[in-house]
This record gives C-alpha cells, structure tokens and sequence, in this order.
C-alpha cells in the first residue's frame, strides 16, 4: 500500500527531458507538440488515427529491459501515456547538421511527396520500419504504411524511396541508434516506481505504480476511464469532445504486457499490444496474427491492445469472434478478487459486457488449436487494410474419424449486436459429414442465428450473404484445393 | 579533362525545361519544415473559430439560442448571418444562394449557422456544441436516382449539345439499347483540411493566409461578404497540402468567416476545420445518373446516341453548371457519334454544394461512354477493345469524316490509336486476355478481368475569361531572379515548372530562381490553378514577363556594346555580346547602372478558343491530352474482394515539361481514378447525414492498393499541336479517368460468370459489396 506519488510526468521529447505538472488528462500529444512546443512538423490530418500526417515515433523499454521505438498516432495518443517514454518527432531527424536522414533523403530522391502534407508522417512510419527492418520486402513496407494515406503521389514513388533507404548509407549516424544506451539509462532513470498523480478530484490523472495500485485506484474510483492503447478513447476526445475525466493511464504497466503458453494456453496480458502479440501468435495461432495485420494501421496496432479490444465490447471488434470460436476465457479482476468467464459471455448486449463497477480485464486466456483442429478466420471490408469489419467470421471445427463433424464453434462480428455465436449454423454441421452437401445445408441456418444491419460498411443483404460464403470458404480452404479460394496480394509465406 | 568537363556544364543550365529537377519543396517536406497555413507562426492574441452546423437537412430555423455558446468557457464571440458586413453570399457562380452562415433556413445537414470565436480551437469546437436551435423540418430531397429531370428543380440553366439528328438516328439503327447508371461521388480528401488565417489591418485592410486554389476568387467573395473594395483585402497562399479541386471554391467560406470575425474584433483568426466537419459541410466530387439510348450497326459501330447526365448539385450551384457541361464534353471520351444528344441535369438537393473535383464532370462523362462501349460489346459479342478502336476519332493527319465532337470542334490532335496501339503491345493484352481465359476455366473461386481503357480530355477552361494568366518577375542587381503568377502550388510542382521556364528564357542555373508565394497583391486578377491549366497559362505569362526584361537586356548591349541585337546571345548563365562573354549578373548589374527597368508583369491568354453555351457550338478545348491503362484484377466470387493485380499506362504529355513531376501526376491520378471508381463511397443515411465523413468511413486507396505490378509510361514522341509553352501538355486532370481501367476490369471478371454474354452493367463506387451483387445478378440471370 501506499505507493510514493510523483505530481509531475516524466518523458524525454528528441533529446530534451520534459517535467510537466498542469496538463489537461485529455491532453493530446500532437496539440501538445503542436500549441506548446511549437513543433509544426507533425500535422493533423484526421485526428482519429487513420490518416497517419501525426506519425510520430516512441520509444519505451519493454519488460525486458530493451528499448523499442514505435510509429504511433500522436492526434489520439495522450501525453498521460507517455511517462517514462522517448517521443520522437520528424525534427529529430536531420536536426543536428542539418542534412537528410537516409530516409528523407530517399524520399526526395524518388519524388516520395508532392504536396508534402503526408510527409513527415510517412518518413516517421518508413524510419520505425527501417530501424527494425532495413532491407523490407514490398509486403513489409506496405504493412508499415497501411496507416499512412497519401491522396497525391499513389504512392508507387514512396514504396520505391523505401525499398532504396538502405543504400544510403549505414545506421551509424542515425540519432536513436547512435544513442541508444545512453537513451536506455536515461529512461531507467526515470522509472522511480511511483504513482503519477496531477491535478485532483474531476481533473485527475493518473498513471498507477504497478497492477495491484491500478487495481486499487479502479475499485476507489469506479467512474474513471481506463486508457490503455487509447484508439478508441481517444476519439470520445477528439471527436465527441466527451468529458472522459478522472483518467486512469495503464499503458506502460509491465504486469499487463506479458504473453505466456503454457499447457496449450497462450495468456495474454490486457495491456498487450497488436503488435506485441503478432510475434507469439504467429507461432501459435498464425491465421489470429494474419488478422492482426489486417486491423488498423501499424500505428493503431502499436497502440491498441487486445485487451481494449474486448473491454469496449464493440460489435465490430475484430478479436473477439476469433477469440470466442477458440474458447477464450477472461480474467476479470476487481480489487484484489478474481473471476473467469468465457469470453462469449462477457457481451450481454449492445453496449452492455458482464463487469462489474471498478472491475477490469486483467488477462485473456486462449486455447490454442490442435493439429485435427480447423481453424481459420476472413474478414470482409471495403476497402481490404485499415478498415473496420463489414463482417468477420472465424471457425474452429473437428471432424471424427468417419468424417463427420465432431465439434463446431463458429462466431461473428459485425452480424448482430455483439460477437455472437452461429449456434444454429453449428448445429447443422454437428454430426454431418464434412460436405459442400453439408455446408450448403447449413448456409441456409444464419438467417436463425443473425439478423444483420445496413449502414455505411455494407448493406444487410451483403453481411448475410457474405457470411454465408465464408463458411462455404472456410469448407473449400480446408478440403485442400489445387485453386485458389480467395484473392491474395501476398503469395503465402 | 578538367576543362573539357567544365565545358560541358557550361553548355546546359540546370534544371531548364525538359529537365527533370526534383519537386522545389521536397527538402522542407520531409524535415517538416515546409510551412502550411496552420504552421505559420501566429500573431500575437490570435483567436480561433469554431463552426454550428446544422443537425437537420432541410429546415425553417424557428430559433437560434446561442447563449450557452456565448457563456462557455473562452467564447470571445459568436456570429451570425446579422454580423456579415457585406453581402452574405460567397456565391462563385452569382447566383446569391451561397450563404456564408445560414439565414433562415438550413439546406443540408451540416450547413454552417453560426461561428464561435474562443481563445483556443479546442474552446470554440466545444463552445459550438451547446447552442439550442429548433427547426422545422422540411422534406428533404437526398439521392438524385428517382428525381424527374424533366420536373425537379436544376440550380442552374441546363446545357443540351446536339449534332445530327439523334431521334432519328437512333429509330433507324439496326441495333438498339438503352441503360442507366449510377456513379458514385467522391471527397477530396486533401490531407490538410480547409483553413485560413486572417489578421486585420489598417482602414478595411485584411490579409488572408489562406488554403486555397483560386486567391483572387477567394479575395473577391471575401471583400463581397465584407461590403470593401476587392483592394482592401490581400490573399496569400505559399502551398497547400492538397487540393484536387476541393479548395477553388471550397475555400472561401472559411476565409469570409476568418476575415469577418478579424474585422470585427481586429484581432488575427485562425479557421480550421477538423476533418468530420470538412468533409460534411464542403463540397465534393458529383455523383451521377447517367441514361443512355444507344443505337449501333452489328460490328458495333455507334451510329447515335441519347444521353441524360444528371447530377447531384447539392443546395446550391457553386460548379454545378460548368461540371455538368464538362460532362457532356466528354460523354463522347475518345469516339466519334454520328448522331448524338446529350443533356445535363443539375438537381437540387438537400446535400452539400458539389464542386470542383480533378476532372471537373469530365470523368463522369467519359465513365457513361465506356458504359456505352460495353454494352454494345456484350450486345455484339466482341471483346470491348474492339469496340472501342472501331469507334475512334479519325487519327491526326487523317481528314476524314469521323473528326467532330457533339459540341461541333474538330478533332485535329487524335493520336489514340498509337498510344492504344503501343500500350496493347507492351501490355502483351492479346496473350494475357488467352492467359486469364485458362485461369477462369481452372479457377472456381477466384476469377480474373481485364481492361484496357482510352481517355481524350479536353484542355482549357470552358469559361473563356479564365483562360488568361498574370506573372511577374523581378530580376535583383545580383542577377538572383524572384517569380511570382496567379497559379498556385498544392503539390503539383507547379512552381518548380513554371521556374523552369523563366529559368530556361534567362538562361540561368534553375536556383537562381526564387520561387514565391501566390499573392494577389503582386498578380491581380487570376484564375483559380483548376483545369489543368496551371502550368500552361502561368509558364507563358510567366515566360512573357521574362521576354520582356530579357529584351530590355538586349536592347541595352546592343546599345553600350554596339553590336546588332542578332549577335546578343543568352548562353548558359553567361551572354555573348559580339565577341565578348559575360556573366548573366554582370550584365544585369551594368543594365542596372545604365537604369534599364529590371522587373516586368507578363500577361497571356490562350488562343483560339470561343465557346457559345446558348448554342452548344465553339472551339472549346485549346487542345486535347490523351493516355490509355490497361488493368488486370482477381475477383473473389464469395466476397466481391478484389486486387489489382497489374496496370500499364501510356500517357501523353506532350514533351514534358519535367517528366518525373508528369510520372508523379499520372501515378498519382490514376491511383485517385482508382479509388474513385472501387472503395470510395459516400453514404447519406434516410435523414441527409453523410456518414462516410472520416477516413475511418471514406476509404481512399492505400499503398497496398496499388497494382501488385505498376508500369508507368509516358509518350516520348508526342508534342501538343498547338504551340503551348514549350508543347507540353497538361497533366493535372487527364490521367485520373486511367482509373476506369480497374472499373472495366472488375466488370470483366464478372463477366466470366455468365461466360461473356450479359453486360454486368456494374455500377460505381464498385466496393466489393456492388461486385458480389454484380455477380449475383449475373449468375441468376444466366440460369
């Protein structure tokens, strides 16, 4: 108990370090660099995280003690997040002598901008993929940008500046890797293991200790909004202007960002991020991490956690379909008591999950599939990256030695009010042999399981047939087909 | 060695025309140092305005409460309509039904009521969420499909071209079909919104930093509103972060609001709308319905045609009336009509004002003539390709009979069937067409398509007075010369371009050239940088302003040196003068002392054309551009998902004037095409709301969109017929109508599902969701 409190918050912004005591909980970082630092390089252009002109870099020491560096959003990243961090911005490139990151100076040579808008945001999102990958594949480099739009060049000259980056020149003058250990002992240095607190009752903001002063500061303070990786807050923000105060920051909680498997059961902390998640899950459950580089840009998956994900209970989130069809149970904790539940049954209703005033998702438990387990997860979307789910379906099936199905668990997004289940679909399957006969019948089973909505994604008729169609995929990919059953743009690995 | 090398320098200055220097700014862009409105350093005490949008589509306002607003937090002011000095109309047509902040009435969900003004951007956009107004609602017309065109209300008088006799034509044509199509719109989707800065002056003075393609339109609506003198009011804009014809009208609202409220409170205002609010309360791209009666002998030769294209105005007319023109303009795109009318049908709507957008109608034109092309491919059995080259305009140098446009032009310059002809072989069509055959026999899920596409587009604004341009160019003791012209840069590089001319007039080495922002108060009376005019109009008036110190010049050494004007040269960086060789500096600085005026404005006005609405007749297109994509796509038959999976793309620029930034221009329009025609989609919900108002809704392609295999070409052996500046051609707009490659290849594929013998009749945005239904539709009509 007790846990010293600190009432300032601590960074490092390019080489300077920042102390700051009367900030807004909601302030964001972009106006913060933009109206106080009068940094100007980093632009707005949608502030809700999609358009990628705030792209900014921050670097953290993981669990382990390294330090990473991240493209993120800095128009709904909010400065209470950043405690302890290193924010990099497009200044900090070519500052000190005045010449051009290799980066920079690959986008000039190959006609990467026109009218310059996107620029810094894409230098910011081709430098945090150049540092962890100088020599990328087309695939890579097109996935670092998914969150990066660009309306002028059609972005062919971009793509050819970042495939040319490396021949520049080495990484031996680059700032962040010329500095790195300093860097590294400079961020230790700030982890002194207190609570940040500023400002008080309405206005608070928050940054607990550790999980269990996290767990006590939500049990005391039911009302407050929790902000993990803050893609979703931090559009109540920027867009509805929503009063999210008092506001409790867990972004940097080592305790929440740990993935373990152990007995066929990946963990997986609540603060685990997108990305943090795809190195395990490719291991384990390869098709979860393909979804997870099909949702949001790299900056919003660098951000946003599995986690959050579940706990803001959206019909359209794309994890939790996957997760319930693979039997996910949750860990909800409120103080210092614990509970699980099955995921399928945390949704109650459109805007309603099973947690309790001051409770929270500390962990996701998900069993990994077996090898006679069929498991695979489609996603449909208008546009086929950065986009939001018009319907997703996931699928885990087995079949019994006579070639029937012994067991089907089936779940969707973005055909009812929640992530629901296709209990009608499964119970046509069950028992049946493992036919286009079969699945034919059961197609006719999701007008009992879903009654979907039209708005702006797709229409009802769209969803409902779709749905349909993925299990009829989902039949094909798994009978092993010469052709192909789906467009790809990446040949598979 | 040594000397020779320098000989050779000496020889070429660097980056003269048809040189390819990278873009003037791309430096500053990718440090971040590039300035844009909102980054420049603001006055001391400056304030920030917020917009009140209206939540309704169509309504009487009963009541405007706006104390709330007034009592939050920050709230310096707040503005009505009673608070526009002038006349509250930012009109660009003069039609007065533009207001800058509603009165009265509200007619679309999301018109601007009233502005706050706060000390902080955050303050005002909360400020303005507390005012309480209560309307009476009206009915509101949203979608234009079940519109009568014959009854509904048009905001402007609508335009019929007509040439031969179509009614006839058509009842006599062996073969004979009729259609209809809808044609989604589409957001600009500039990067950096709309926004102005204001900063009052003395008397009525106001400068404007403002994000916008048309100062000198902008200064004009901004004096209207204020009740000054256009003289009273200067407009600045050194660059945007886009613009693609959303800020040549679009911008003015914001800049009267900012230059109303700096007025009034005499301290500097700063406007800049978040993205929501910019894309619901400013205008788009037109969508449109487009009818067709098409009547064709039975190789698939058009003998006539009927068209109607109506489009979705909006509230208002803004540009409804010249892009619904535009549109018939191209509704022949590449092909001769025998017999043809064509109507515009501008309809009023309870929707935003639509406006300019890259290709102004052209596009929309030319989407409704492949339409065209289809059908009677499917209706002829041929492969649309056929079609298309078997209904050209007679190829240049040909004097033949199939040269007349609907609007009564000739057609001089066609050089579509080399391109075609070129772009067909390089793309190796013929074997990819058998290739993509086998694939679909083998293939049940995925299927592939095919397409390759012309466009003609006409150069030149259809309003003859905007087919001028000013420039002036001042040249400093030192030799350093300082540019200025009426076009402005929203990345298109047409400042580096129009440098190249006056570097390549002087002779001199491109940096010596200072590239300046666009202000009206050194080039009055411009038009807005739209049409793809830019660079053709500036660089000659800018080319003229150069001509004329440069004869001054020679004028001057024929005199001190005493030699004949024929024996002054203007070698690179240096000038012959008989015998003797000098430094171009030096020759300035002498011309300096002898008092020779070193500064000069230079005018130009495009030649040729004259353009009679009333009649449907004229010379309306100085010249025209011409380029063709060939497109190849994979189609899942479950999904309506699709990838491009290669475009080839053979585009005419005349000799260019700097061929990467012309690459740049093609690239990036096609992309935009592209985008345009599949994920882009704006959906108003039953009550008027658009609800794709975000890029987390409105998809723009991304750079894994692209074409897996993307090969851009331009011609190297056209130049423009008409002695255009340097015979380049223009750049900004023709290549966006590439995109209707990828439209025609998702028809394709399609297609094959009913084995090439039903038109898909595929309607666009083609999202997958229109696809998968396309392809539902086939299959149950197919049996």
């Amino acid at each position: 108990m007790g846990a010293t409190i600190r009432r300032e918050l601590r960074f490092i912004l390019n080489g300077q370090d920042i102390a700051l005591t009367g900030i807004a909980p909601d302030q964001t970082l972009l106006d913060w660099l933009r109206l106080s630092r009068q940094l100007k390089g980093t632009k707005e252009g949608c502030a809700e995280g999609d358009c990628g002109a705030c792209t900014v870099l921050v670097g953290r020491l993981t669990p382990r003690g390294s330090l990473v560096y991240e493209s993120v959003n800095a128009c709904i990243r909010f400065l209470g997040s950043l405690d302890g961090c290193h924010v990099v911005t497009v200044e900090h490139l070519s500052a000190s002598e005045g010449h051009l990151h290799p980066v920079q100076q690959a986008m000039v040579d190959f006609h990467g901008s026109q009218c310059g808008f996107c620029t810094p945001g894409f230098i910011m999102s081709l430098y945090g993929l150049w540092m962890q990958t100088p020599s990328p594949t087309d695939q890579q480099i097109e996935t670092a940008l998914q969150g990066n739009l660009c309306r002028c060049t059609g972005y062919e000259p971009i793509l050819r500046a970042a495939r040319a980056i490396s021949t520049y020149g080495g990484t031996d003058g680059d700032p962040l890797l010329r500095e790195r250990e300093t860097m590294i002992k400079r961020l230790n240095g700030l982890r002194d293991g207190a609570r940040v607190e500023i400002g008080e009752g309405k206005d608070l903001l928050v940054v607990p200790a550790d999980l269990d002063d996290f767990a006590s500061i939500l049990e005391a303070s039911p009302n407050a909004t929790v902000v993990a990786g803050s893609t979703d807050v931090g559009l109540w923000v920027t867009k509805q202007m929503r009063d999210i105060t008092p506001v409790v920051f867990i972004t940097g909680l080592d305790e929440m960002k740990s993935m373990t498997m152990t007995d066929g059961l990946v963990t997986i902390g609540a603060g685990v991020t997108y990305s943090d998640a795809v190195s395990v899950l490719s291991q384990h459950i390869p098709s979860l991490a393909e979804l997870i580089a099909r949702i949001g840009g790299q900056q919003v998956r660098n951000m946003g956690t599995i986690g959050g994900n579940i706990a803001n209970g959206s019909p359209i989130g794309d994890m939790p379909p996957p997760l319930i069809a693979l039997g996910a149970t949750l860990t909800l904790r409120r103080g210092a008591k614990r509970r699980t539940l099955a995921l399928q049954d945390f949704f109650v209703a459109y805007g309603k999950q099973d947690r309790q005033p001051g409770e929270f998702i500390e962990a996701v438990h998900v069993p990994v599939p077996q090898g006679s387990e069929k498991f695979a997860i489609h996603k449909v979307t208008k546009r086929r990256d950065e986009d939001i789910t018009a319907t997703l379906g996931a699928f885990r099936l087995t079949l019994a030695e006579d070639g029937t199905v012994a067991s089907a668990c089936i779940a969707y997004g973005g055909m009812a009010a929640t992530p629901k289940r296709a209990f009608a679909v499964e119970a046509a399957l069950i028992g049946r042999p493992w036919t286009e006969a079969t699945v034919e019948a059961a197609m006719e089973k999701y007008a009992d399981d879903y009654q979907p909505l039209s708005d702006m994604r797709a229409t009802a008729e769209y969803r409902a047939l779709v749905a349909k169609n993925l299990l009829l995929r989902f039949y094909m990919e798994t009978t092993s087909r010469p052709a192909p059953v789906k467009v790809s743009r990446y040949e598979a690995a | 060695m040594n000397k020779h090398t320098t000989e050779l320098n000496f020889q070429t200055i660097t980056g003269g025309v048809h040189s390819s220097p990278r873009h003037d700014s791309a430096h500053k862009h990718v440090s971040g140092t590039a300035v844009y409105i909102d980054d420049i350093a603001e006055p001391f005490g400056t304030l920030h305005a917020g917009l009140g949008l209206s939540s309704v589509a169509h309504g009487i306002l009963k009541s405007v409460d706006l104390s709330a607003v007034r009592a939050a937090a920050g709230v310096v002011a707040v503005l009505t309509h009673d608070d526009v000095p002038g006349v509250n109309d930012i009109s660009p047509s003069y039609m007065n039904d533009d207001p800058v902040l509603a009165s009265g009435k509200v007619e679309f969900h999301g018109q601007p009521i009233f502005c706050v003004i706060a000390e902080t951007r955050e303050q005002a956009r909360r400020a303005a969420r507390l005012a309480k107004i209560e309307y009476e609602e009206l009915p509101a017309e949203i979608d234009i499909w079940d519109l009568d065109v014959s009854t509904h209300r048009q905001v402007v008088t609508p335009l019929t071209l007509e040439r031969g006799d179509a009614a006839v034509a058509l009842a006599d044509a062996p073969r004979r079909l009729n259609g209809r199509m809808r044609l989604g719109g589409q957001d600009h989707f500039y990067l950096e919104g709309q926004v102005s800065l204001a900063v009052p002056g003395e008397d009525d003075d106001v400068i404007v930093y403002c994000s916008t393609q048309g100062p000198s339109e902008t200064q004009h609506m901004i004096a209207h509103a204020l009740g000054v003198p256009s003289n009273a009011v200067t407009v600045e804009v050194r660059r945007m972060g886009g613009g693609f014809g959303g800020k040549e009208t679009q911008a003015n609202q914001c800049a009267a609001i900012a230059a109303i409220a700096a007025k009034k409170l005499k301290r500097a205002i700063k406007i800049r709308l978040d993205r929501d609010e910019d894309m619901v309360a400013t205008g788009k791209r037109h969508d449109f319905a487009i009818d067709y009666d098409v009547g064709f002998d039975d190789e698939g030769r058009i003998l006539a045609i009927d068209y109607t294209f109506a489009l979705r105005a909006g509230f208002s007319a803004d540009l409804s009336g010249p892009v619904g023109d535009r549109a018939l303009f191209h509704c022949d795109n590449a092909y001769f009509l025998p017999h043809v009318r064509a109507k515009s049908a501008p309809l009023y709507t309870n929707t935003v004002s639509n406006t300019a957008f890259r290709g102004f109608g052209g596009p929309q034109g030319m989407v409704g003539a492949e339409r065209v092309i289809d059908e009677i491919a499917f209706a002829v059995g041929k492969d649309p390709l056929e079609i298309r080259k078997l209904n050209f305009y007679d190829a240049m140098g040909v004097d033949g009979e199939r040269n007349l446009t609907p609007y009564h032009q000739k057609v001089e310059d066609c050089i579509i069937q080399r391109i075609v002809a070129e772009l067909e072989e390089s793309a190796d069509y013929a074997g990819r067409r058998h290739a993509i055959q086998e694939f679909n026999d083998k293939s049940r899920f995925v299927k592939r398509g095919m397409a390759l596409t012309p466009v003609k587009f006409g150069i030149s604004f259809t309003k003859t007075e905007s087919n001028q341009a000013g420039a002036l160019v001042h040249v400093y003791t030192d030799g350093s010369v300082h540019m200025n012209h009426g076009g402005t840069e929203m990345g298109q590089g047409l400042h580096l371009k129009v440098a190249q001319v006056v570097a390549e007039e002087f002779q001199i080495d491109l940096d010596r050239v200072k590239i300046t922002a666009t202000t009206t108060a050194k080039v009055p009376n411009t038009s807005p940088t739209a049409a793809s005019s830019g660079a053709d109009l500036n660089g000659m008036a800018a080319q003229d302003a150069a001509r004329q110190i440069k004869e001054r010049l020679i004028a001057f050494a024929s005199d001190s040196y005493k030699v004949s004007r024929d024996e002054i040269l203007f070698l690179p960086n240096r000038v012959r003068i008989g015998s003797v060789e000098i430094s171009f500096a030096e020759l300035v600085k002498k011309a300096y002392m002898a008092r020779v005026q070193l500064s000069a404005a230079g005018f130009y006005k495009t030649p040729k054309i004259h353009w009679d609405r009333s009649k449907g007749r004229g010379h309306a297109f100085y010249y025209y551009a011409y380029g063709a994509a060939c497109s190849e796509v994979s189609v899942d038959m479950l999904t309506g998902e699709y990838i491009v999976e290669r475009t080839d793309i053979l585009h005419d620029t005349g000799r260019s004037l700097n061929r990467v930034i012309d690459i740049g221009q093609v690239e990036g329009g096609f992309i935009q095409g592209m985008g345009w025609l599949t994920t882009e989609e704006l959906w108003w919900d039953g009550k008027g709301r658009l609800r794709t108002h975000a890029p987390s809704t409105y998809k723009i392609p991304l750079a894994s969109d692209r074409p897996k295999v993307f090969n851009v070409a331009l011609t190297d052996w056209s130049q423009a017929y008409e002695p255009t500046i340097h015979r380049s051609k223009a750049v900004g707009e023709p290549p966006l109508p590439l995109g209707l490659s990828v439209l025609h290849a998702l028809s394709d594929a399609v297609a094959s599902v009913a084995d090439h013998r039903i038109c898909p009749r595929l309607d666009a945005p083609a999202t997958p969701e229109r696809v998968l239904m396309a392809i539902e539709r086939l299959k149950a009509e197919k049996g």
